[in-house]
């Protein structure tokens, strides 16, 4: 491994982190599609910031991308919060009519030039090393100060409101009456994967932060009888993907994000056989 | 006082009422029930009771306290299908959720907060299961699991909605000696329930519910052939008796 390895499964290892602190919380209130619908739901940004400031550069792109991603996450919020369509639909609501909204957009605006999620928003992590930031003297991979940046914020939103967010998502009408704000929290936590999302399509690509979201979480509910014990092996998990996943890609020399989702799917499907065949940990 | 007072609750879904002009008062210190045929809103009131369903026009008065404030005066026991049983947490971590109140936001639930909670969990006979996951409880230990968070609240008024569904003989009745003790020593309870006979023999006060009250006070007062008649009317099969006890 070259200096270069090591920095790409940091920042897939910081993807992981900042994913797998949030992730539990979504497979546990049925919500695994969320970041998927994100990851559609940011076109209509990236033709709003071309259509301001006719500009494809990183910051406002991500700016334009993650207002949408937080308009999505709150409006499949408030259509879930009127008790008339279930979760998963609300979810399949939204992001179409985002996605097509982007559509249009590109179709009446921006259809002389090359605007698309694969060409301004989504990255490629095997370029991480390549963009770097000096911070202090330091040349760092500017995707890995992100990240790291993003996992720091979204460990102090956990620990901070560890209870509150663990009873709302098991119990939110016993939580309510106690004095919670179950509605609130729910808003916090959306708007913390929506911005965790963002940050990372743009560091590793789209199919990488999907997988991190979800694929640890869901092993890690096999495994666990705790939500804490949940959220270690999620991350856990998501360094596993990290690191075996990039020794699997420079091996057979193929796509670093699709070794390491595949690496993380044969991590469920280890756990799904540990608890099917007896071995219960629950 | 009234442990609970409801005046004029409205509750509609979509156009038809689920309740309809529902007055109720329940005394404190008594154990209470609220009964009525399926599909008469009994837990579309307590929810609604409770700010988790908005309702029309009406207002509510916990302890004497009307409106939000007074939810700090009550416990919950929501029906046990509300959640998922299956969730990653253990017996103790959901009974200490009845401190989270006391404990405060932010903040950890401290060493004293587990003491209660654990003693809670004592009282109904749990104690040994504390560090089970929930998922491996049968249905008459989730209930006491649930009764134990809401006694750790330490309210003035404890909310059961159908606590005796679907759980066997022996809870059955090891939760109903719990709700006599807890109104012998002056706390108030409102259960609803399904049991005309149970309600009968062991509670003292009850709303007669379907969509309108029908009758709310001393048990024999509200249960009369009539007036269970009105209330059940085509829920009950032609040649039903009706057991007036």
């Amino acid at each position: 491994m070259t200096a270069d390895d090591l920095v790409i499964v940091l920042v897939a290892g910081l993807t992981a982190t900042a994913c797998g602190l949030l992730g539990p919380f979504l497979v546990l209130r049925r919500m695994a599609l969320l970041s998927d619908a994100v990851s559609h739901a940011v076109l209509p940004g990236i033709v709003a910031v071309w259509l301001i400031g006719e500009t494809r550069a990183p910051v406002p792109v991500v700016a334009g991308a993650a207002a949408f991603a937080v308009l999505c996450v709150l409006g499949i919020d408030a259509i879930r919060a009127t008790g008339l369509v279930a979760s998963d639909a609300a979810i399949a609501l939204v992001f179409p009519a985002l996605f097509s909204l982007g559509v249009l957009g590109i179709t009446r605006y921006a259809s002389d030039i090359h605007l698309d999620l694969d060409s301004t928003i989504y990255g490629e992590i095997a370029f991480a090393p390549f963009d770097t930031v000096t911070v202090g003297g330091v040349v760092l991979a500017r995707s890995g100060v992100v990240l790291a940046c993003v996992a720091v914020l979204n460990l102090l939103l956990v620990t901070a409101l560890w209870k509150e967010l663990r009873a709302t998502t098991f119990d939110p009408q016993f939580s309510r009456v106690t004095g919670l704000r179950p509605r609130l929290l729910s808003r916090l936590l959306l708007v913390a994967v929506a911005i965790t999302a963002v940050s990372a399509f743009e560091a590793v690509g789209a199919i990488l932060v999907v997988t991190m979201l979800i694929v640890p979480a869901a092993t890690a509910y096999l495994l666990t009888r705790r939500l804490g014990a949940m959220v270690a092996v999620a991350v856990g998990v998501g360094w596993v993907g990290a690191i075996v996943g990039h020794v699997t890609a420079l091996t057979f020399d193929t796509s670093i994000a699709g070794a390491m989702g595949l690496v993380c799917a044969a991590c469920f499907v280890v756990a799904l056989t540990i608890r099917a065949f007896g071995a219960r940990a629950r | 006082m009234n442990a609970l007072e409801i005046s004029g609750l409205t509750v509609s879904y979509r156009a038809a009422p689920a309740l309809w002009q529902v007055d109720a008062a329940f005394p404190a210190g008594a154990l209470s029930a609220i009964v009525g045929p399926n599909g008469a809103g009994k837990s579309t009131l307590l929810k609604a009771a409770l700010g988790l369903v908005t309702s029309d026009t009406g207002t509510v008065r916990i302890a004497d306290v009307e409106g939000r404030a007074g939810l700090a005066n009550l416990a919950y026991v929501p029906q046990a299908e509300s959640v998922d049983w299956d969730f990653p947490i253990t017996v103790a971590e959901v009974v200490a959720m009845g401190r989270y109140r006391a404990a405060g936001w932010f903040r950890r639930v401290g060493r004293a907060d587990r003491a209660i909670a654990a003693d809670c969990l004592e009282r109904v006979g749990m104690s040994a299961f504390a560090r089970r996951q929930i998922g491996q409880l049968s249905g008459g230990q989730r209930q006491r699991v649930f009764l134990a968070r809401a006694l750790a609240q330490q309210a003035e008024v404890l909310v059961m909605d159908e606590p005796f569904a679907g759980i066997d003989a022996r809870t059955q009745a090891d939760l109903l000696e719990l709700l006599q003790e807890l109104s012998a020593d002056g706390g108030s309870t409102v259960v609803v329930h399904h049991d005309l006979a149970q309600v009968r023999s062991a509670f003292e006060w009850v709303l007669l519910l379907n969509v309108r009250a029908l009758g709310c006070g001393p048990v024999a007062d509200v249960l009369t052939e009539d007036r269970i008649r009105e209330a059940y009317g085509a829920g009950l099969p032609e040649g039903t008796p009706v057991w007036t006890g």
